[in-house]
């Protein structure tokens, strides 16, 4: 087991919001959350990237509880890439500047070896034209793809997408969808907070559906989506509307 | 040109003409009333008298070196010390906690004084303390005063500007692995000190100002300078000079902070 998520609580002030969500990903698997605004699914990206701290349950990266309080955050978060909605570029670098620096200020590469692997990276991605130009220059798909490329660049053994096409117009949202298969191809380890079910149908081995917190149902991508058991879940996907 | 743009020629012109014949108008009537006041003529010779004013204004524009030297040798001191006690107030780890105490108080103390006591207060107790030569000198405490006043405000403005970025820029940079430090100085630093260059260009107009306060405690500067020849020669002239020369300096600067400023507005919009 990759990734283990055992029994996360966490509450803002009185507002409960992750009640005791439990999930375990695979190596090389992608599970998409599905869920109306606010059942938590942020939260639950936020924590296991350790951005925001659980009030209690653990967090299991290849057997090591990685929310246990007063661990060094910072060799984990670099094996965890995360990607958000609203891309969260850095505005005064250059999109090559902005997947640079992470790198390198933490050792992993520098100068001509640095420049190398980025430019190898917005290649593989179709940026090259793009890697000095500012983020103000880039339309949102660009931006949201130098993220992604940003966060591979740490070589990240899992990635997390928090609504990553949300913010997009409509006509961009497929640039980044196809990164997203991209890595999916690669076996990447993905968990994807997102309401692009037809992503989810297609590149999804699991999809969990969550509500107030918790994972209300959890399964093959095909039989959540299509044929739920729950009926939070066919009242989140209008399945019923019809009938 | 289009219909729209001829009508808006059109317009402009008309408000033109409009602006120019109020502002003659008004131009016109104070020089025909104001030497028409009784005390005008005494007032003439004693504030704008072309001869003094000519054998002082040399004098005063050599003064004058004496201020932007002393405004020169502040700002950067300025900038560091108020950057680092921007910082200092932010520290977070409970082990910093007396740094982040003694920055609270600087601000609140160096706000909170007029910039006059502290100059006289720095400026001739620290010297009082029977230094030796040169660190005696009041030109130096002087100076000094102002930088940490001017340091204690720019702090705040530092601040404000490190409060403006957004959280998902410092969440962002941490979820890479980045260390707290190394947010601050590559992502947050150098957004918000940017953002903060008009505001700080204000304060440096207002700096450039008060350098003349140093006059109170002995530096031969600009205002200094004018008062001597104010006895010297019974006459005000001097000072309109010293106003004329500073004039020439914080108007363009004035200009130039509010250009910064408003292109900042546009970008952001
Ligand atoms: N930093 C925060 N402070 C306070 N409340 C928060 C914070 N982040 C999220 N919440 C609350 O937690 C709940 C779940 O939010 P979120 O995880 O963003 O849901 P989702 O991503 O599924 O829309 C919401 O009620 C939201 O208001
Ligand atoms: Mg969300």
């Amino acid at each position: 087991m990759k990734l283990r998520l055992e029994n996360l609580q966490k509450s803002f002030g009185t507002n409960h919001v992750l009640r005791g969500l439990s999930l375990d990903v695979a190596e090389g698997e992608c599970i998409c959350l599905i869920g109306s605004s606010g059942s938590g699914k942020s939260t639950v990206l936020r924590t296991i990237n350790l951005l925001e701290p659980l009030d209690d349950g653990a967090i299991y990266l290849d057997g090591v509880d990685i929310a246990e309080p007063g661990l060094d955050p910072q060799p984990i978060r670099q094996r965890i890439g995360i990607v958000f909605q609203s891309f969260n570029l850095f505005p005064h670098m250059t999109a090559a500047g902005n997947v640079r620096l992470a790198p390198r200020r933490l050792g992993r590469a520098s100068g001509a070896a640095l420049n190398e692997q980025v430019g190898a990276l917005f290649e593989t991605f179709g940026l090259s034209q793009h890697m000095d130009h500012y983020p103000d220059q880039l339309s949102g798909g660009q931006q949201q793809r130098v993220a992604v490329i940003r966060a591979l660049a740490m070589r990240p053994e899992i990635m997390l997408f928090d609504e990553v096409t949300s913010a997009l117009d409509p006509e961009l949202v497929g640039e980044v969808l196809d990164v997203m298969h991209r890595l999916r191809s690669e076996r990447m380890t993905m968990i994807v907070a997102t309401h692009e079910m037809a992503f989810a149908a297609e590149a999804a081995d699991r999809v969990a559906m969550l509500d107030q917190g918790r994972i209300v149902e959890i399964g093959k991508a095909r039989e959540v989506l299509t044929n739920p058991r729950e009926q939070r879940t066919r009242d989140f996907l209008r399945l019923d509307r019809t009938a | 040109m289009t219909r729209r743009q001829k009508y808006e020629a059109d317009l402009r012109r008309r408000a033109g003409i409009k602006a120019g014949l109020s502002t003659a108008a008004v131009l016109l009537a104070i020089a025909i009333l104001v030497p028409m006041a009784p005390g005008w003529p005494a007032v003439k010779k004693s504030f704008f008298n072309a001869e003094i004013f000519l054998k002082t204004f040399p004098g005063l524009l050599e003064a004058f070196v004496l201020d932007v030297a002393i405004f020169l040798w502040s700002v950067p001191l300025i900038a560091a010390l108020g950057l680092g006690l921007a910082l200092m107030r932010d520290a977070q780890s409970p082990g910093l906690m007396p740094l982040r105490l003694a920055a609270i108080g600087f601000i609140d103390v160096f706000r909170g004084v007029p910039v006059i006591l502290v100059i006289f207060l720095i400026g001739f107790g620290i010297p009082g303390l029977g230094l030796p030569r040169p660190y005696n000198s009041p030109y130096i405490w002087g100076t000094v005063a102002l930088v940490l006043t001017y340091s204690a405000y720019v702090a705040e403005i530092f601040r404000s500007g490190i409060e403006s970025v957004h959280t998902s820029q410092r969440s962002a940079a941490t979820s890479l692995g980045l260390s707290h430090g190394d947010v601050m100085r590559y992502v947050v630093l150098p957004q918000a000190i940017r953002r903060v260059v008009p505001a700080n260009m204000n304060m440096l107009i207002a700096l450039q100002k008060d350098v003349a306060l140093l006059s109170f405690i002995g530096p031969v500067e600009i205002l200094r300078q004018a008062g001597v020849y104010k006895s010297l020669m019974a006459n005000f002239t001097p000072y309109v000079g010293a106003a004329l020369i500073f004039l020439a300096v914080t108007i363009p600067a004035t200009r130039f902070a509010d250009y910064l400023l408003n292109r900042q507005r546009r970008a952001r919009s």
